[in-house]
């Protein structure tokens, strides 16, 4: 019993996420269906923002997924493929933003936060270090003065 | 300055919350157009309209107009409908663009809700509109005397939208070369 419970959760966990590809949209050739995927994974749907196209039900990434299916069986590269539902709905559809001037801040920001936080870090310890210098001596005069207080006090 | 150095997570603070207000204003829907100052794409649709011619790209007639996507299932369009109703009894050329739509869905809707257009093209497969780039329905395209792409309106048209940004927009087209 435990061996067949144990069977079974090692199946389970061998279980893949589940994909919303249809399969009358699938193509024959699975060199071309596993590009077909690994691009449709990259791309945004339009409907439901923050799903690729291939995690979306939506009617519109469906048909993105047809479309890409198209143009790999037409012979297109990977980047023709991309380039071409970019052409229509722009950057937004990569999930990966492309390094460019208008992504820069986008890319460079969490380096340049570490950076000035590095840089703030340094300051500080710096600063507490110096703080450590040791008090000058006290002169032969003031230890005199010292040694009369003291007396006074203990005498009375 | 020493001082005041305490002050600066308070203001550290502020530039954060500035920056989150602005961008919670911003509609995520909204996505710029990659087809502005670019001719529209080619597509050649029948018509919606029994009897009628359809719609496709180069049918310029040298004055700007507005190309409206909608679709009998759009729910959105019935809001944007009595907008449109108005503005073609001012005058303003609107072709329509069936998306994604039996053509006997969308001229029943066009029966029953009243025909703002002059030309309507039925997209079944949806095709012209992802050519178009389109992501859902309603959206409108403001395409100038040449067919080129010159705004794109996402969702209904409210007529603040009209008297605000496509009437002075249209306007200004009408008068340049």
């Amino acid at each position: 019993m435990r061996r067949a419970t144990l069977l079974l959760f090692a199946l389970l966990a061998l279980a893949g996420p589940a994909r919303a590809v249809l399969p009358g949209e699938q193509l024959a050739d699975p060199k071309l269906e596993a590009r077909a995927r690994a691009i449709g994974a990259q791309l945004r749907c339009l409907v439901c923002q923050n799903q690729s196209i291939d995690d979306s039900d939506a009617s519109l990434a469906s048909d993105l997924r047809v479309i890409l299916r198209e143009r790999l069986r037409a012979g297109d590269t990977d980047r023709q493929a991309i380039d071409y539902i970019v052409q229509r709905y722009g950057h937004y559809v990569l999930l990966n933003p492309p390094f460019e001037a208008e992504t820069l801040l986008l890319w460079l920001g969490p380096a340049l936060i570490l950076v000035a936080g590095g840089v703030w870090v340094a300051t500080l310890t710096r600063r507490a270090h110096r703080v450590e210098e040791p008090s000058p001596a006290l002169t032969p005069d003031e230890q005199a003065q010292l040694v009369k207080r003291l007396d006074a006090e203990s005498a009375s | 300055m020493n001082r005041f150095i305490f002050l600066a997570p308070v203001g550290l603070f502020a530039a954060v919350v500035i920056a989150f207000a602005a961008g919670l204003g911003r509609d995520p829907t909204k996505l710029p157009s990659t087809l502005i100052d670019k001719p529209l794409p080619k597509f050649d649709l029948p018509a919606v309209r029994p009897g009628d011619v359809g719609l496709k790209s180069g049918d310029e007639t040298g004055e700007p107009r507005l190309l409206n996507v909608f679709a009998s299932w759009c729910v959105s369009c019935k809001i944007e409908h009595p907008v449109l109703l108005e503005l073609k009894a001012r005058g303003v050329p609107i072709d329509g663009l069936d998306w994604k739509d039996e053509a006997v869905d969308g001229a029943k809707y066009l029966a029953g809700q009243g025909d703002p257009y002059r030309l309507a093209g039925n997209d079944k497969s949806g095709r012209a509109g992802i050519d178009l780039g389109v992501a859902g329905v309603p959206e409108t395209f403001l395409v100038d005397r040449r067919g080129r792409v010159r705004y794109k309106h996402i969702g209904p048209i409210s007529p603040e939208d009209w008297s605000g940004t496509i009437k002075p927009l249209m306007d200004r087209l009408r008068v340049e070369g």
